[in-house]
């Protein structure tokens, strides 16, 4: 009898996984074409008159007429929408204004110093959130576990950008700690051939060991700051899995069977957190890479955050939809990423 | 004192009034026990109170230059210190917290009826209905949010009520999946029933019976997240985005303070430490009114 129950959970187990790589693969396209319908409608309906933006008040009305079929304002909104996706699959993302240069290639230049950021952030947050939300919940209602519920509560509340620009004041023009603003030292400034464009990876990769410290050295900072958010996060979740798992009977099995202490936390209770913690992690990595906005303008860091907000303040919409929908796409790929691992990993998610 | 007591703690009340203010101070005394709520209330309080009585409490309205003042150090004449063109800072924190609860009242006002419309009418229609609101609420759920705000703002213009409306309009869909989750339970109970079976007609039943059950969930929902919503807010005012100078709006405050930190220390710092008390006592506030309201969600 519990064979053939068995038999049956395992068959529509295996019937579930192609059902729910379709569910995924149907809510990315949704969402996908959710979020390029709203830059559509942000570009192309929500201005007075897109083409008065491009040809200017002065310009006579045959130009006019010209722009506004070329942009293909005359056709039905749903033709006009359907031409913008066909651009997008394209690539083609229009030109800058600011940099004159098409928006995909600039976008290819800044994203690699915003991935390098999130990445080392992301990673900062999972080694420092992970042991720390273990030891809370294994030292439950005692001091360790207080001092992670209060410093998560600190960094949930504190605004990132400010406390960047204390951490700038105190590490590095009063202590001389880390370096400062930007990437790299303007003496080092495009003496590595950049093959990936991540810093530490293409130094890494020419032996310039030199070039590497100093990157780390303008790194540090800034990834710290930015992991904040995402240890709290992951120190409270943590923090909460491990309760659930230590609650459970298996591991009460285990205490009685004589399995020492670090063992029935490391690799019975820890193990199945684990498999929860890839949807949190994917979540922050995530939120990290467009929540490197804020980061990004106090540290200077020439990332695709910064490249935003500085076409922004331009009025360069071609720039500021291209950047979003890039890092919009990032982060729903990430997150049903991270979902589908999460359904593939752990059986018990029907 | 005690008869008041006794009033509402006995065992049978008389009146449905006495039953609700029962409840009511059975919750209070739950949630008096838990310290850091009471905390996360008593700073939440204080940011009320302050931007009520802003005008009584401060000397000026934080606006005009006064040159003659400019970066004073904070002292008994100035507590947190004069700005760049001679403004008092504690006056300006002060006046902040009005535009602090401006926006946390305009997101709430915007993002609650969005949410909860949307997530009852689903879970208690169900079907086809459910599933193409749900579909549209995993959309907005798994958009960036600063980006889009960003993208927003852009095209509406800088200025707090764009900022404002941004944020709403990126952040309505948690409180649509809590408000059916709620509603999917209450469906199929027994008070439904009784109303359908009167002939209530199912805008009402959704109206006065369902979605009130759904409130105290998105509104502990909402209070954890405000601190949020605050970070957000304060992070479009630091790029320029939000509240435009010179309303004292904390994080474009921080923003015009940023030159002054090497040397006058006081200029950005106190603004950032208004909005992190603020998020902080919201916090609390949302953890604590979680404890009481959903015991269950404790660890």
């Amino acid at each position: 009898m519990i064979g053939s129950q068995l038999q049956q959970g395992r068959s529509s187990l295996l019937g579930h996984v192609p059902r729910r790589i379709a569910g995924t693969a149907l809510s990315l396209v949704l969402t996908f074409v959710g979020l390029t319908a709203v830059t559509f409608v942000i570009a192309r309906v929500m201005p007075a008159d897109p083409v008065l933006a491009i040809v200017g008040d002065r310009a006579h009305q045959d130009v006019y007429d010209a722009v506004y079929r070329e942009l293909g304002l005359d056709q039905p909104m749903l033709v006009q929408y359907l031409r913008y996706l066909g651009q997008l699959f394209a690539g083609d993302l229009g030109v800058s204004i600011m940099t004159a240069q098409p928006v995909l290639d600039d976008l290819l230049r800044f994203f690699p110093a915003t991935l390098e950021l999130a990445t080392v952030a992301t990673l900062l947050g999972v080694f420092a959130g992970v042991p720390l939300g273990v030891l809370a919940a294994v030292r439950q209602g005692r001091w360790a576990d207080h001092l992670v519920r209060v410093v998560g509560l600190f960094g949930y509340s504190v605004p990132v950008f400010w406390l960047g620009m204390l951490a700038l004041f105190v590490f590095y023009a009063k202590l001389g700690w880390v370096a400062g603003p930007g990437r790299i030292d303007i003496f080092y400034e495009g003496m590595v051939e950049p093959v990936t464009g991540l810093i530490l990876v293409d130094s890494a990769l020419a032996r310039e060991w030199d070039i590497f410290r100093n990157a780390i050295g303008h790194l540090v900072l800034p990834a710290a700051i930015l992991g904040i958010h995402s240890f709290a996060y992951l120190a409270r979740m943590t923090r909460h899995f491990m309760l659930e798992q230590l609650g459970q009977e298996y591991i009460l099995t285990a205490r009685v069977k004589g399995v020492p202490e670090g063992a029935v936390i490391w690799r019975h209770a820890f193990r199945n957190v684990l498999v929860q913690l890839i949807t949190i992690v994917g979540l922050t990595y995530a939120s990290l890479l467009e929540g490197s906005v804020l980061t990004e303008t106090v540290f200077a860091w020439p990332g695709i955050g910064q490249y935003i907000t500085s076409s922004l303040f331009n009025n360069d919409m071609n720039a500021v939809l291209g950047g979003t929908i890039v890092v919009g796409t990032c982060f729903v790929a990430i997150n049903m990423g991270s979902d589908l691992l999460y359904r593939l990993v752990d059986p018990r998610v029907r | 004192m005690s008869a008041v007591r006794a009033w509402l703690l006995t065992d049978i009340p008389q009146s449905r009034r006495q039953a609700q203010c029962q409840r009511l101070f059975l919750a209070w005394l739950v949630f008096r026990r838990n310290g850091s709520a009471v905390a996360g209330i008593a700073i939440v309080a204080t940011l009320v109170a302050g931007a009520l009585l802003a005008p009584w409490i401060t000397g000026s309205a934080g606006v005009t230059p006064d040159l003659g003042n400019r970066l004073h150090a904070p002292g008994l004449a100035h507590w947190f210190g004069t700005d760049e063109l001679g403004r008092d800072i504690f006056d300006r924190v002060m006046w902040g917290s009005r535009i602090t609860l401006y926006i946390v009242g305009l997101v709430s006002v915007i993002v609650v009826p969005i949410g909860l419309a949307i997530g009852v009418v689903a879970g208690y229609v169900g079907g086809w209905v459910d599933s193409a609101l749900m579909r549209l609420t995993d959309v907005f759920l798994a958009f960036p949010r600063l980006i889009l705000a960003l993208a927003f703002v852009a095209a509406l213009g800088p200025g707090l009520e764009n900022a404002v409306l941004a944020i709403a309009l990126t952040s309505w869909s948690p409180y649509a999946r809590i408000a059916r989750a709620e509603a999917l339970t209450l469906r199929r109970s027994d008070f439904i029933l009784a109303a359908r079976s009167q002939g209530i007609p199912h805008l009402q039943i959704i109206v006065s019976h369902v979605a009130p059950m759904c409130i105290s969930s998105v509104i502990v929902r909402l209070t954890l997240d405000m601190a949020g919503i605050i970070l957000t807010a304060a992070g479009l005012g630091f790029l320029g985005l939000g509240a435009q100078p010179p309303t004292p709006e904390w994080g474009a405050m921080i923003a015009l303070g940023r030159e002054y930190l090497l040397d006058q220390w006081w200029v950005p710092a106190f603004p950032g430490i208004a909005i992190l008390v603020v998020s902080l006592g919201f916090n609390l506030l949302g953890d604590g009114l979680r404890d009481v309201l959903d015991p269950k969600s404790r660890d």
